[in-house]
């Protein structure tokens, strides 16, 4: 956002190349975290860790630093967790964008709320977005899959939120903010 | 780049998020309707992805193997009193599979028995163990001129670990026999009978539809069993054991969280029907059709 309108000298090329590094810091990192998170890490519970961070990602993203996660780019990420996740196709584009259009719509009060406050909405989000992305990946397969993966992934997002909140929103005041230019 | 007017760009963008969205539900029903796209599209995808696995895959194994050390250093004196009874109770299977292995060559060599061929295997690499929460299954690296065939038996060490059913220029996947898709029709070894193994997406796969009057026997050694011409017969699978519900799991007998390295078996040339990719996670069955 252009904090200060006026007439400046035009930028040069390394600060536009700085400034749009910046601006697709976020979406890069997801996309890179996402593929790193299908390695063979070894970690217990790791296949619910992928959609638990790519739900993260995009909610404070978009609640933050919308104009770096637009919803083209937000597809993608979908379609990419689709992939890497063996969920059925479009399942994870649907919950993501939904995520997107709902912090959209509050994105005028939420940030004032202060950090418990977001943190609580995010929970009530990552519990409508398993039980849906459980609801897809049964309707879609025509099988009933053990909710216990479900809740599973619905406690990691939760749970993890903090975390990935705390590592984010230092990246939004130093590495992703453009206007440090 | 085209200059469009401030009020157009507005309304393109709040317009973006709600087309996307009805562009979603296109594509769920792309994925269902053209199953082989998606398939096609995740079998892209992965090729680009194993070569990058495939160099992590080094480096990662040694962090774990530093850390199992140290908890293995901790167990070392439990651990070898376990191995001494262990080896000991082995030390007393061995002469009996000695004996029983020179009685076994005594009856071929007065039957003329006709051994059967020893079936080609080749070897590869697991790179990841991509499952997704819905799903298990891993990755396998294939180096070019090597090539998987679909319908081919994985094994580890110790028995059977799923069917390939995704086969990429680079990559193979191969279903677990826990993903809840998988059937595979087995024999009981005790009983005799005959049952399905059907995958729950847990650690344990259960046994259904054995015959009225037979049911599995606890302890009792479960292998591939023939029929639907799906799996050669005698592959070793694992041990049936009852849970506190009175559900007859079975306990694999490979080792299905720690997956390094798989042995194919090519088995087409006796008639074994390759399974169909599961079309973007879809029903698939270790069953021939």
């Amino acid at each position: 956002m252009d904090k200060t309108p006026g007439i400046r000298p035009r930028r040069s090329w390394g600060q536009r190349l700085d400034r749009a590094a910046r601006r697709g810091l976020p979406g890069g990192t997801t996309i890179l975290v996402m593929v790193l998170l299908t390695a063979p890490l070894g970690l217990p519970g790791q296949a619910q860790f992928l959609p638990a961070f790519t739900l993260a990602a995009v909610f404070f993203w978009t609640l933050f630093r919308p104009a770096s996660v637009p919803p083209p780019l937000v597809f993608v990420i979908g379609l990419l967790a689709d992939i890497l996740g063996q969920m059925p196709l479009g399942s994870s584009v649907l919950v993501l964008l939904l995520t997107q259009l709902l912090v959209i719509r509050s994105r005028r009060f939420l940030p004032q709320k202060g950090f418990l406050f977001v943190w609580l909405v995010f929970v009530a989000v990552a519990a409508v977005a398993a039980a849906l992305q459980w609801a897809l990946a049964c309707l879609m397969n025509w099988t009933i899959y053990p909710p216990v993966a479900g809740l599973f992934q619905f406690l990691l997002s939760a749970g993890l939120y903090p975390m990935l909140a705390t590592a984010f929103t230092r990246a939004h005041r130093t590495l992703a903010a453009p206007e440090r230019v | 780049m085209i200059r469009l007017s401030i009020p157009v760009r507005q309304a393109l963008e709040k317009l973006s998020l709600p087309v996307l969205i009805a562009a979603a539900f296109g594509l769920m029903l792309i994925g269902k309707a053209d199953a082989v796209l998606a398939v096609d599209v995740r079998v892209a995808l992965t090729d680009l992805l194993s070569p990058i696995y495939a160099v992590m895959a080094q480096p990662l194994a040694d962090i774990r193997g530093a850390g199992s050390d140290v908890v293995d250093l901790w167990n070392i004196r439990a651990e070898n009193a376990r191995l001494r009874a262990e080896n000991e109770t082995l030390r007393r299977w061995q002469a009996a599979a000695l004996a029983l292995e020179a009685q076994n060559q005594e009856f071929k060599d007065e039957l003329n028995w006709m051994p059967p061929a020893a079936p080609a295997f080749t070897t590869a690499p697991v790179v990841a163990d991509s499952g997704g929460v819905y799903a298990r299954s891993v990755l396998l690296a294939v180096i070019p001129p090597r090539h998987i065939v679909k319908g081919e038996i994985a094994l580890d060490d110790r028995g059977v670990v799923g069917r390939v059913t995704e086969v990429g220029s680079r990559s193979a996947r191969v279903l677990l026999i826990t993903d809840i898709n998988s059937r595979i029709p087995v024999t009981l070894e005790t009983s005799g009978g005959r049952a399905i193994l059907e995958g729950t997406n847990g650690a344990f796969p259960v046994l259904h539809y054995w015959p009225e009057g037979s049911p599995p026997v606890e302890g009792e050694r479960v292998m591939t069993s023939a029929s639907a011409g799906a799996f050669p017969a005698g592959l070793p699978l694992g041990t049936v054991h009852y849970n506190a519900d009175h559900v007859a799991q079975v306990y694999p007998e490979a080792d299905l969280d720690h997956l390094t390295i798989v042995r194919l078996f090519d088995y087409a040339e006796t008639g074994v029907v390759p399974p169909e990719a599961p079309p973007g996670r879809g029903r698939q069955h270790n069953l021939g059709r």
